[in-house]
């Protein structure tokens, strides 16, 4: 069974079409990545399936409630963290969740029972008293996950969850968002930046660009499509002509003044590109990852600066159109 | 039952956050007192207006600014909900936005309320220890014009929360919001009797709601008032209505 499937799911402004007829099938139980880069497309997606944002055409049902005829019943089967702070500061921790269990009419005894569960669940017991201004950037999100968590929704949305976050918290993040899959059975549906996170956390991913699917599929077999390892060269006029004749040789990128080779068995080969190329002052051979793979399907040129990106870059945009 | 539960959520934050925000109260309890003190007993000393002390007539008119002051800027607070992601927290909840638009509504009015009822005893106070004389207390007095008062706050906490749904940032909500109180206020007759004004300053004070506003609240203090007093809650009663009707609008309209 589908919990999310959208049909020709479409959003315009003005002049762009920030999604464009996306077709989108997401399983029950499985954690789902959306990558893309700025201005692709993910955060309006998420706020189409959040009922935030109308679809300019097209319709998407989610937990098989359709998202512009049964608003109600699609906000009742979903959570979201929002890619800004989305915690009222001058509260503290219990009393938001408290706050976020009235807005979705819990019983009373019900809210407290997961207040405290899912306060446990994000290790925020010890805390719950304190103002959220006193929180680090780290623990607000995790807060901002346990209320997300807290009326028992069916599919999760996050946006952009460890954005800003130093690696010790994003790691304390990822660990709650796979003890959650597998404790409270439910889908997660993430958006990232951050290809490491999507590879270690995502079941599937879609990448999309210009509004539109690029490429979908299990984080492994994206990697293996690319059908071979990368060699990194470093040398001084490199014959990329007789490299690009070679077979085994799938795709020839420049990069920061070396060469990215994708090759297929690159141990195998790696004698005869030597031999063909001439002398080398550095080589090294890895396994792709999702940011080969991202790169191979959105190429390497640098994005626009969209108002999609954080919180500093709106307020910054808001500023500059004053 | 869902929706009056959100009502409720709304209005305990907005009530816990002012109870936290206590440099806000403070401020709003000082100007009126300063209004008093020093306008009311500077001009106060050389003037008055139909044997009724200065100070005593400009009661209504600070009660009536903390009210304008109060209500109108509460509207930034959605401007800054906007500016983090609190308000799609908030919009994405289970209930509609007229609930979230009415809850705002109630937490604004009783945030004016509390500091309208310290402004009521601090004048009792006065009236009591003899600063200020004229001054009519009593239950009656009171009550209708917390009424008014009341009527009047719900109708400007409208229209601030009317800017906030529409402003993307809090310095632009401070431009517009400013621009709005300061003729509503000086144009209310607020600081002067509107009865004898120059034929070009009278029609600007007559359009003005808020100049029913303070004549009523004028007319159960003080004892004088231009109109009817139920003529003037007849006027601020149906400019809140309109303003609470095209406020839910704009909710319901407004782009996240």
């Amino acid at each position: 069974m589908h919990i999310i499937e959208t049909k020709n799911l479409t959003k315009k402004y003005k002049e762009i079409t920030a999604v464009d007829n996306l077709n989108l099938k997401i399983n029950e139980g499985e954690i789902f990545g959306l990558l893309g880069p700025n201005g692709a497309g993910k955060t309006t997606t998420l706020l189409m399936f959040t009922t935030l944002k109308q679809p300019t055409s097209g319709t998407a049902k989610v937990n098989n409630f359709d998202i512009i005829k049964q608003p109600d019943k699609v906000r009742k089967s979903i959570g979201i963290v929002f890619q800004d702070p989305s915690s009222d500061d001058i509260l503290t921790g219990y009393e938001n969740l408290k706050l976020h269990g009235l807005l979705y009419d819990m019983p009373n005894d019900l809210q407290e029972r997961r207040i405290k569960e899912v306060l446990e669940l994000v290790d925020l017991t010890d805390r719950k008293n304190d103002l959220v201004k006193k929180y680090s950037g780290g623990m607000r999100r995790r807060l901002e996950l346990a209320r997300g968590l807290m009326h028992h929704p069916k599919i999760l949305f996050l946006d952009e969850p460890t954005l800003g976050l130093d690696p010790q918290s994003r790691d304390h993040i990822w660990n709650y968002i796979e003890k959650l899959a597998r404790d409270e059975k439910i889908t997660i549906i993430i958006t990232t930046h951050y290809m490491d996170e999507a590879d270690k956390l995502c079941d599937r991913l879609a990448i999309i660009d210009h509004g539109k699917i690029v490429v979908l599929g299990t984080p492994k077999k994206l990697k293996k499509d690319l059908g071979g390892d990368i060699i990194r060269l470093k040398a001084k006029n490199l014959n990329i002509e007789m490299l690009n004749k070679l077979k085994y040789v799938k795709k020839v990128d420049r990069c920061n003044g070396e060469v990215c080779l994708t090759v297929k068995d690159a141990n195998k080969h790696l004698q005869e590109i030597l031999k063909v190329v001439g002398k080398v002052e550095s080589v090294e051979i890895r396994s792709p990852t999702l940011d080969d793979v991202f790169l191979h399907y959105t190429g390497r040129a640098i994005r626009e600066d969209s108002p999609e990106g954080g919180w500093a870059e709106r307020a910054m945009h808001v500023r500059s159109n004053r | 039952m869902s929706e009056l539960k959100g009502i409720y959520a709304l209005w305990y934050r907005e009530f816990k956050v002012f109870l936290r925000e206590r440099s806000r109260i403070v401020s709003s309890i000082i100007n009126p007192i300063l209004w008093l003190l020093i306008i009311g007993g500077g001009i106060g000393s050389a003037v008055s207006f139909s044997g009724i002390n200065y100070q005593t007539f400009i009661f209504p008119g600070v009660l009536i600014q903390t009210v304008l002051f109060s209500s109108v800027f509460f509207g930034v607070y959605i401007v800054w909900d906007k500016k983090i992601d609190f308000l799609k927290e908030v919009l994405v909840a289970p209930i509609s936005r007229t609930s979230v638009f009415v809850g705002k509504i109630i937490g604004g009015s009783t945030d004016t309320l509390i500091q309208i009822v310290i402004l009521l005893t601090i004048g009792y106070i006065f009236v009591s220890s003899g600063i200020m004389t004229g001054l009519n207390f009593n239950i009656i007095s009171i009550i209708t014009s917390l009424a008014f008062l009341l009527v009047t706050t719900a109708g400007m906490v409208s229209i601030g929360l009317i800017i906030g749904s529409q402003m993307e940032s809090p310095e632009g909500f401070q431009l517009i919001g400013s621009f709005l109180i300061f003729p509503l206020f000086f144009l209310s007759g607020a600081l002067f009797p509107i009865s004898n004004l120059p034929p070009w300053l009278a029609p600007l004070v007559f359009i003005n709601p808020i100049t029913y506003a303070v004549d009523g609240i004028r007319g159960i203090l003080v004892g004088v008032s231009n109109f009817n007093v139920a003529f003037d809650f007849a006027i601020i009663t149906i400019f809140s209505i309109i303003m609470i009707s095209i406020g839910s609008y704009a909710f319901k309209k407004m782009k996240i």
